[in-house]
């Protein structure tokens, strides 16, 4: 027995999960279409994503060392934000430019507003919207799988004629953003974080559940609305994340309304290819609000 | 013949808490008496409300149940010598940093019980009361809140149910499952008094799942009864911290909800731990006050852990020293179980009443605290539906205006908040200080 004491605030017993444990699941679960990606398309993906996480971490440490802030790269937040940068960008896109994606995810979304927790919108989603915005030609290329040489393709929501089979279609067989062609093996990364109590399914259910009905309702293929676009990697991955999205499950159920209900407007009556992307940052920004008009009573209170 | 009533399931679940390591490792092990202490520093506030006055002084020859400190008030409490020795000084005494009016007593070794004692009979509701008073009982699962006062009837305030709070939620300790079984007769037999002397329709008798045992044990004895007026229920709630919460677990055994502010009394019930039955039976069949209690002496850094009688104002270094040997590295000590236990910096602090475990933990490495990520864990674990993170963030900016919106005092310091914090935010100290800057602001 030690003669001096230690004491500290109760409790004295703790979870074994950190940050960087959850930010670690999230990479997990993210790996499996991350991978199919790169066999999709070849060198080119490796190499777009090894440049996001890179450069995202580096901007990361950067910006503490400047700031003379405790270094913060160990709770793994800027590799997840890089992978799902990368994750989002056709593998067609020049290094350069996924690399300035990166610096402005990471220093203009997330450091400037206060860093890990503190940011408004989801730093991916925005700097992908940034690139978009800036270099709209060369974000909207996109190569054929497999057949690794630079033919352009349009993705499943694009090509409305509809020659891409469902099957085709869930396992990911087709044009489109790095890690968002295999709805399967996204669904297994959701399955994943969930089973392991990172995201709840609130979100992912209702966003992807209103997509799918409104398009029912119009007439549209719900199939290729589904599965073919970003919505996948953007609602579990994406709507699910925690700093920009509302708290209590009733906040939670808004917002994946929200999300689904602006996707399929501006799939439908927008010149924007990018539904998804915009729904998140649009209903990212009114979380404060949600979260505000969705507050609980404590235990025992009268509503 | 009718059929036997099986045991119950609860009424209702709360929506938040947590699942905990059980740890408890001292459950089949039989209790070891404490030899007598050399000496013992017996506080004279050992629970809420007002310090009983020492009604001896240096010199005395006193005896085990002997009267040394008397209630002061209403809500206050009777205490007793524990040992049977002289009184040695009747003052302050520097414990856990702080001074606490105590009456020293050097044992003599003898454990010589006071031959005043005598039975104490009850007949009436008021009976009662005065006994819990005269036994210097106060809730002994932790609150330390002077029985006698939920006891003492109230003419507005009918009260239907029983619950008998026999959840012991916290990791490690085991004392009140070692009263089921060790004492299962006072329990009961405590339990009918109680029922029959208040007029109550109902009895509840609610354990966590984890400690089955006990669960049938009761159950097998209390069925033999075919009297309907002490009819008992046994009711299995669900291992979930904090089960064993005043509230929690009068919204689990009758689906009441108590609100902040109220107390059970508002929803028709009485909560009693079970060792505060067992030990008020006791009193009341053979005159003993308590004057000693069980403590779980367990935790990373214990050996042999055991559940222990401990005379009330042993210090916890003697206690310890009895429980033998105590890794090199332990460096912390918690009256009570790790999740609410408070960490003492003193080794000569003592077992009071409402001590239920010693907690002994090896040195760890201090947490590394990192941002909110508002991952929602504290709001989603929180059996009080409470935003803890949201209180931290105001209390640290001492946002007083905030605070007031965000209901913390109807926090109970669970801790569950902070158990499940993956970014290892000091919740519960937080919840604390905004309370604190709620107080002053009202001064």
């Amino acid at each position: 027995m030690k003669d001096v004491l230690t004491v500290s605030s109760s409790p004295h017993l703790r979870h074994p999960d950190s940050t960087a444990s959850i930010m670690g699941d999230v990479i997990l679960a993210l790996s499996p279409a991350a991978i199919f990606g790169c066999v999709l398309f070849g060198l080119k993906a490796v190499l777009l994503i090894l440049t996001c996480v890179v450069s995202a971490v580096l901007a990361e440490y950067v910006w503490n060392k400047l700031l003379k802030k405790p270094n913060s790269i160990g709770d793994l937040s800027a590799v997840v934000t890089g992978l799902l940068l990368a994750m989002n960008l056709s593998s067609a896109v020049p290094l350069w430019m996924a690399a300035i994606g990166s610096v402005v995810a990471i220093i203009v979304v997330k450091q400037m507003f206060g860093g890990l927790g503190f940011n408004f919108v989801n730093p991916a989603m925005a700097a992908r919207i940034v690139l978009l915005v800036s270099f709209p030609a060369a974000m909207t290329v996109f190569y054929e799988p497999v057949r690794y040489d630079a033919v352009t393709s349009a993705t499943p929501l694009v090509n409305a004629a509809g020659e891409i089979s469902f099957k085709e279609l869930f396992f990911g067989m087709h044009g489109g953003c790095l890690g968002e062609t295999s709805a399967f093996l996204l669904l297994i990364g959701g399955v994943y974080l969930v089973i392991r109590r990172v995201i709840k399914p609130i979100i992912p259910l209702c966003f992807i559940g209103t997509v799918a009905l409104l398009s029912l309702i119009s007439g549209g293929n719900v199939i290729t609305q589904v599965f073919g676009g970003g919505l996948m990697l953007g609602a579990i991955f994406m709507a699910t994340d925690y700093t920009t999205s509302p708290t209590t499950n009733k906040g939670k159920i808004i917002f994946g309304i929200g999300c689904g209900i602006l996707t399929f407007v501006i799939r439908e009556f927008a010149a924007l290819t990018e539904g998804v992307s915009y729904a998140i940052l649009l209903m990212n920004i009114l979380v404060p609000y949600i979260n505000k008009a969705t507050m609980h009573k404590p235990f025992g209170v009268k509503k | 013949m009718k059929k036997r009533e099986s045991i119950l399931r609860p009424v209702q679940r709360i929506k938040g808490g947590v699942n905990l390591p059980h740890l408890k490792a001292t459950a089949e092990k039989e209790t070891v008496v404490m030899p007598a202490p050399k000496i013992v520093n017996i506080p004279m506030s050992q629970h809420i409300g007002a310090p009983a006055n020492p009604c001896v002084s240096a010199g005395d020859k006193v005896f085990v149940g002997t009267l040394i400190g008397e209630a002061n008030g209403f809500v206050s409490a009777n205490i007793h010598s524990s040992v049977s020795g002289t009184v040695k000084s009747v003052g302050e005494v520097i414990m856990n940093g702080l001074p606490s009016v105590c009456v020293t007593i050097e044992s003599d070794g003898e454990m010589e019980k006071d031959p005043n004692l005598k039975p104490f009979k009850v007949e009436k509701a008021e009976d009662l009361a005065e006994a819990a008073r005269a036994c210097g009982l106060v809730g002994l699962g932790g609150a330390g809140f002077p029985a006698s006062v939920k006891l003492t009837p109230n003419p507005k305030q009918k009260l239907t149910t029983l619950v008998v709070n026999g959840a012991e939620c916290e990791p490690y300790i085991t004392s009140d499952y070692r009263e089921c079984i060790e004492n299962y007769n006072d329990v009961l037999e405590g339990i009918y008094l109680i029922k029959r002397v208040l007029g109550l329709k109902r009895v509840r008798i609610c354990i966590e799942s984890n400690k089955d045992e006990a669960i049938k044990k009761l159950y097998e004895i209390a069925s033999d009864r075919r009297d309907p007026k002490d009819k008992v229920k046994l009711m299995r709630l669900p291992e979930k911290y904090p089960q064993g919460a005043e509230k929690v677990i009068v919204y689990s055994a009758t689906g009441r909800k108590v609100g902040p502010g109220k107390l059970p009394s508002d929803a028709k019930c009485i909560v009693m731990n079970i060792t505060s039955i067992g030990t008020l039976y006791r009193f009341i069949t053979t005159g003993m006050p308590l004057v000693s209690k069980r403590i779980t002496v367990d935790g990373t850094a214990v050996s042999d852990p055991k559940n222990v009688i401990v005379p009330i104002g042993t210090s916890i270094a003697e206690l310890l020293d009895f429980v033998g040997e105590i890794d090199e590295n332990a460096s912390k000590i918690l009256m009570g179980g790790p999740m609410m236990g408070i960490a003492m910096n003193d080794k000569n602090a003592v077992v009071e009443k409402r001590n239920n475990g010693i907690t002994v933990m090896k040195e760890a490495k201090p947490l590394k605290t990192t941002p909110c990520i508002r991952c929602g864990r504290c709001v989603q674990y929180c059996p009080m539906n409470l935003f803890p993170a949201m209180v931290e963030a105001a209390a640290l900016k001492n946002n007083v205006e905030t605070i007031k919106t965000l209901n913390v005092n109807a926090c109970m310091e669970c801790g569950s908040c902070s158990y499940v914090c993956p970014a290892k935010r000091p919740l519960v100290q937080s919840m604390r200080l905004a309370k604190a800057q709620l107080r002053r602001e009202s001064k």
